[in-house]
């Protein structure tokens, strides 16, 4: 009996055949998923679990300005060495303040000397670079670096993928036009 | 002054008729194929070349034409470059004897089921030096498994092509379509359901199409047996397979289903009606099964089509003796 169903099992196999078919033919009646990039773009819903190139949160209390405060961390932290952060410098001091400061210390009195803002002036993530490790995410103590939702970086050159990630924010600090010169 | 023997004249119209019907199929069942396979997966296919990608065929065509054709260094440069030629020179014989309409055949031929089958057998040859004369181990896997492949799926195709051929004591396709019925219930379908299935699978082994397309097997042979080819090389393989499909389905709608007639008006549409509803049915099967392993192959072949062919054979004999 047994001999008799082993021989005539793959018989009754076939119906599976027919069940494949249906399945294909179901799916080449639905509609279609995909979306036609240039033309169309996909949800917001669906954007916002995409993790694309990382993006400065912005400050609590000011969100014109970055929270990050410049602290190196994520610079040594990232595996493909693609962040650049510069510090904001002291600010420049000009004579009569020194002057100031001097006259003041002379009368014994405690002088708070301007120290260097706790901001970057420079934050440059090469995405040509980037592999989305997340590992600056991570790394970071304050929690300013995220993932953006961008799902749509395209550029022409080598260049156009060195995202300057200050740029969302106006009232970051930038580099005077001397510092950048000397760069 | 000369006179020019008419049967001359109707076989060069024919020709050159077919070779517009095959180029035209070729560029619409390219189309069809990958429209069918986005579909299927629930993609557009080919979109940005002409409405819907229509002329995406015609650049693709463009494209291969446009193309360098190399010869590989330790290829066999005489073999190499018969082979594409063999593949796809055949194939307009093929449609000599097809019986399109009631008028409408290039040349009706006495033998012509057997013109077919014995043309059809040199796209074996055609892949078997292409994948020998490239020199290369992809092209000679592909050609080994093409060579074993096709010779054990014709008998089956043969056998049972000729239960048809011995219930009507004919092999001319086109008295084959006279015996038969415009209604589907007077089609050879109905008495003949396990030949028609036999020869569907033998159909598909035979034009090396999914789930049997072993030769080729992209993922596992790279291309198989045309790895090596460049340009319009490649691309006469691939109007060779294509125009074997369109074969295939016309042998099948002769034998099987009527040829040109139906219900209402006989006529040619009916047969590409029939004969594009059976490409449609390859094309499904393609982006829906996957590649069997070469020993199901071949069992598939000599375990199941072979004794069922034969047995089917021998019922038909006795029946037709009996009746």
């Amino acid at each position: 009996m047994s001999m008799i169903k082993k021989i005539f099992q793959p018989v009754s196999d076939l119906w599976s055949l027919v069940v494949g078919l249906q399945i294909t033919g179901k799916n080449f009646t639905q509609s279609q998923v995909t979306v036609h990039y240039p033309r169309q773009v996909v949800d917001k819903d669906v954007n916002a679990s995409y993790r694309g190139p990382i993006m400065l949160v912005p400050h609590p209390r000011n969100a014109a300005k970055p929270k990050c405060t410049a602290c190196m961390i994520c610079v040594p932290a990232c595996p493909s060495s693609c962040i650049t952060v510069v510090k904001a410098p002291v600010p420049p001091i000009t004579p009569e303040q020194e002057q100031a400061f001097q006259e003041a210390e002379a009368r014994g009195e405690e002088v708070e000397r301007p120290s260097a803002p706790r901001e970057p002036i420079i934050w440059i993530n090469d995405f040509s670079l980037c592999s989305l490790c997340g590992v600056c995410v991570e790394a970071c103590p304050t929690h300013c670096i995220d993932f953006s939702h961008d799902l749509y970086s395209v550029g022409t050159s080598r260049e156009a993928f060195k995202h300057d990630l200050l740029n969302p924010f106006p009232e970051a600090l930038r580099p005077e036009p001397s510092q950048t010169e000397e760069k | 002054m000369i006179s020019i023997p008419p049967e001359l004249i109707r076989i060069v119209v024919g020709m050159i008729a077919v070779m517009a019907f095959v180029a035209l199929n070729v560029l619409i069942l390219v189309y069809a194929e990958r429209k069918g396979a986005g579909h299927i997966q629930r993609r557009p296919g080919p979109y940005e070349v002409g409405p819907h990608g229509v002329l995406q065929p015609l650049a693709d065509a463009g494209k291969l034409m446009g193309k360098q054709l190399l010869t590989p260094k330790s290829a066999d440069p005489i073999l190499y470059w018969v082979a594409p030629i063999l593949a796809f020179l055949p194939v307009l014989l093929l449609f000599v004897p097809m019986p399109f309409g009631p008028i409408l055949t290039v040349q009706d031929v006495n033998l012509g089921l057997l013109l077919i089958l014995a043309f059809a057998g040199l796209n074996v040859l055609a892949t078997l030096l292409a994948g020998w004369s490239q020199n290369n181990k992809f092209g000679l896997l592909g050609a080994a498994r093409a060579v074993s492949q096709s010779v054990a799926y014709e008998i089956p195709l043969l056998l049972s092509v000729l239960c048809i051929a011995f219930q009507y004591g004919s092999l001319n396709l086109s008295t084959l379509v006279e015996a038969q019925g415009s209604w589907p219930w007077q089609w050879n379908i109905l008495c003949q359901p396990l030949a028609f299935l036999i020869f569907l699978v033998s159909a598909f082994a035979e034009t090396n199409r999914a789930p049997f397309d072993l030769p080729e097997a992209e993922s596992e042979l790279t291309a198989g047996f045309h790895t090596e080819y460049s340009g319009m090389g490649f691309g006469l393989f691939f109007m060779a397979e294509y125009a074997n499909m369109v074969v295939v389905s016309g042998v099948c709608t002769a034998l099987f289903l009527g040829g040109w007639k139906g219900p209402v008006f006989d006529g040619v549409w009916w047969f590409l009606i029939k004969v594009y509803a059976l490409l449609a049915l390859i094309i499904w099967v393609r982006w829906t099964y996957p590649r069997v392993r070469f020993d199901q192959l071949l069992n598939i072949n000599w375990k199941w089509l072979l004794p069922l062919a034969t047995a089917n054979l021998l019922a038909t004999v006795f029946l037709m003796k009996v009746f």
